[in-house]
């Protein structure tokens, strides 16, 4: 080699030609979606409304969208949505769990047991199993807790606690049911896979020092299955916040059900539309937020070094701006300690 | 004479057909330490595994301190015990595997005491300084905040030792403790199980460290085949092997 010993050699870079068409494609695209969305029409097209003294408005009618955004029905649908979600997800996360380790049973009967349920929620629509649940009564107009079978015995038929099937399953509470069941069949696979995910090793070990099967599970195989249960489970309380708008089928006005009364009444169809979505990315955002700092909390001890959160990563890559710049402005560079 | 700590008696097991273990004998005498040597596939773990009942013996008896393990023999019948039963025998007898398996979610000192609060009931305070104590015994007091991944294998080896000890058992097993470390790091645990025999500790070792097993070791079991072929003084039965198989594993080994 002639450059030996010649440390100042530049290095240059691959030019990427056909990446720069492909950035430049993208960049008309974009550019030609923004100009669409903040475009005005002539009155009386589209989502607009005649009638106001305007002789143009915006195409995607963001007046009527910035309007309807905070009306009351509107964030009552909100929290119908926000309330839907949480119960419905509790009751498919404890049940999922339940029927995965059923499903890891020794026992055969408790195994296809927890099969069969997932087969068979998993199998049909959720939205028949909403009016299921909704018309519940047609199939079993009341239900009691008493002794299993003891109706076919005369005079030894004993409730402790009856009730009618019509009042107890309201639409919300229909929904809530029938969503919470459907889920439980999704997350019973992803805490299955979780539970698998966990080094025979660990159990083993717990095991060795005398902790009980009950033990074993609940301090050293769940906590670690978790790393593997997350992020599934996230994507799943996403999925939820949206199933959630089926609700409106049977009458619950969760957000989708306050925006549909809403524009039945005024035609405003577009509009009510994009409030609902505005408010579902929101939450969705939010939702996205906690769930990396919650799958950074159990990933303790999997990596040596945790990702670093947005924040830590802006403050990096300031110090990183801040270096390059010299002493004279090393205030800049403590800006981002 | 006191019962022996470990006393086999025609244990066997089979895995789906296939006999591993075909009528072991093997007497365990209290504070001494025993090497159980000889190919892989022989049966030396799975015996290991058999005492503190990880596995289930199919027949023979097997007995540590004169209890059988895993059954409770009342009006001539074999009762199995339930789990509960099983837990508390085998909280008393320690267990270090081939690859450590520390509980990767929580850091070193949580290793050591988790099993001390939730299965001796042991207040968190005690635990924490009976944890520490043992830290400094196998010369890890700076790593107790560290989780199991940020230690390098003799580390980790050196918490399972602890976390093992921590149980405070009468019995410590060891199955192929060293099997799965960098050489350079074999000696660091050598040192702490040596120094654990030092102290009384009845130890039962499967291992391929030969050296170790002649220095330490009361006794050496030579297994093939899922019987002992050889047993005896290792400075006797290492140096002067009677079978033929013995001479042969050596000469592989050494």
């Amino acid at each position: 080699m002639t450059s030996n010993g010649d440390a100042t050699l530049k290095v240059v870079p691959v030019r990427h030609r056909g990446r720069w068409v492909g950035v430049g494609a993208a960049l008309l695209f974009i550019a030609m979606l923004v100009h669409t969305l903040f475009s005005r029409v002539p009155n009386g097209q589209g989502s607009c409304h005649p009638g106001k003294g305007v002789a143009t408005c915006w195409r995607f009618a963001w007046n009527d969208v910035g309007q309807y955004f905070t009306t009351s029905e509107i964030l009552h649908g909100l929290l119908i949505t926000l309330e839907l979600t949480p119960l419905a997800m509790i009751i498919g996360i404890v049940l999922g769990v339940i029927l995965a380790v059923m499903r890891l049973s020794p026992n055969r009967l408790l195994s296809s047991t927890a099969w069969s349920y997932t087969w068979f929620f998993r199998g049909t629509p959720v939205f028949v199993q909403l009016y299921f649940w909704l018309y519940i009564a047609l199939l079993y107009p009341s239900f009691s807790i008493g002794l299993p079978f003891l109706h076919y015995v005369p005079f030894t038929h004993v409730a402790f606690w009856h009730f009618d099937s019509n009042s107890l399953f309201t639409p919300f509470k229909a929904a809530v049911v029938a969503f919470g069941l459907n889920e439980a069949a999704y997350m019973s696979e992803i805490a299955r896979s979780g539970l698998i995910a966990v080094d025979e090793g660990q159990i083993e070990a717990a095991t060795s020092i005398g902790m009980t099967r009950g033990q074993t599970l609940r301090l050293v195989i769940l906590p670690q299955a978790m790393r593997v249960i997350i992020p599934p489970t996230g994507n799943e309380v996403i999925s939820m916040l949206k199933t959630t708008s089926l609700a409106s089928a049977i009458g619950v006005s969760e957000l989708i059900g306050a925006a549909t009364n809403i524009y039945t009444g005024n035609y405003k169809i577009m509009a009510l539309l994009i409030v609902a979505s505005l408010w579902y990315l929101i939450v969705t955002t939010i939702l996205s937020v906690g769930q990396f700092y919650l799958e950074r909390r159990f990933a303790k001890g999997a990596l040596r070094t945790p990702p670093p959160t947005p924040i830590q990563r802006i403050r990096r890559d300031l110090r990183g701006i801040a270096a390059k710049f010299p002493t004279g402005h090393r205030k800049f560079a403590e800006v981002g300690q | 004479m006191t019962s022996p700590m470990v006393e086999a008696r025609g244990v066997r097991k089979s895995y789906g057909g296939v006999e591993v273990l075909k009528g072991v004998d093997l007497t365990v005498v209290r504070g001494e330490v025993t090497c159980l040597i000889g190919p892989s596939g022989s049966g030396k773990s799975t015996l290991l595994r058999c005492i503190n009942h990880l596995e289930k013996h199919d027949a023979g008896e097997l007995r540590v301190e004169g209890h059988l393990i895993g059954y409770e023999a009342r009006d001539g019948k074999l009762y199995e015990l339930n789990d509960k039963q099983i837990c508390s025998e085998r909280s008393q007898i320690g267990m270090v595997f081939q690859r450590f398996n520390l509980f990767q979610h929580l850091t070193v000192l949580e290793n050591i005491t988790i099993g001390q609060t939730k299965v001796k009931g042991v207040g968190s305070d005690a635990a924490v300084a009976k944890a520490r104590e043992l830290l400094a015994r196998v010369g890890l007091v700076a790593k107790e905040k560290n989780y199991p991944s940020q230690l390098s294998g003799g580390q980790q080896q050196r918490v399972a030792i602890a976390r093992a000890l921590a149980m405070e058992p009468k019995l410590m097993l060891f199955d192929e403790p060293t099997s799965a470390l960098d050489p350079e790091l074999v000696g660091e645990v050598l040192d702490v199980m040596k120094d654990l025999a030092l102290s009384g500790m009845t130890m039962i070792v499967v291992t391929h460290e030969m050296n170790f097993a002649r220095e330490v070791a009361n006794t050496v079991y030579f297994l093939d085949q899922g019987v002992i072929e050889e047993s005896g003084d290792p400075k006797v039965i290492l140096s002067a092997p009677a079978s033929q198989r013995l001479k042969s594993f050596l000469s592989k080994v050494l």
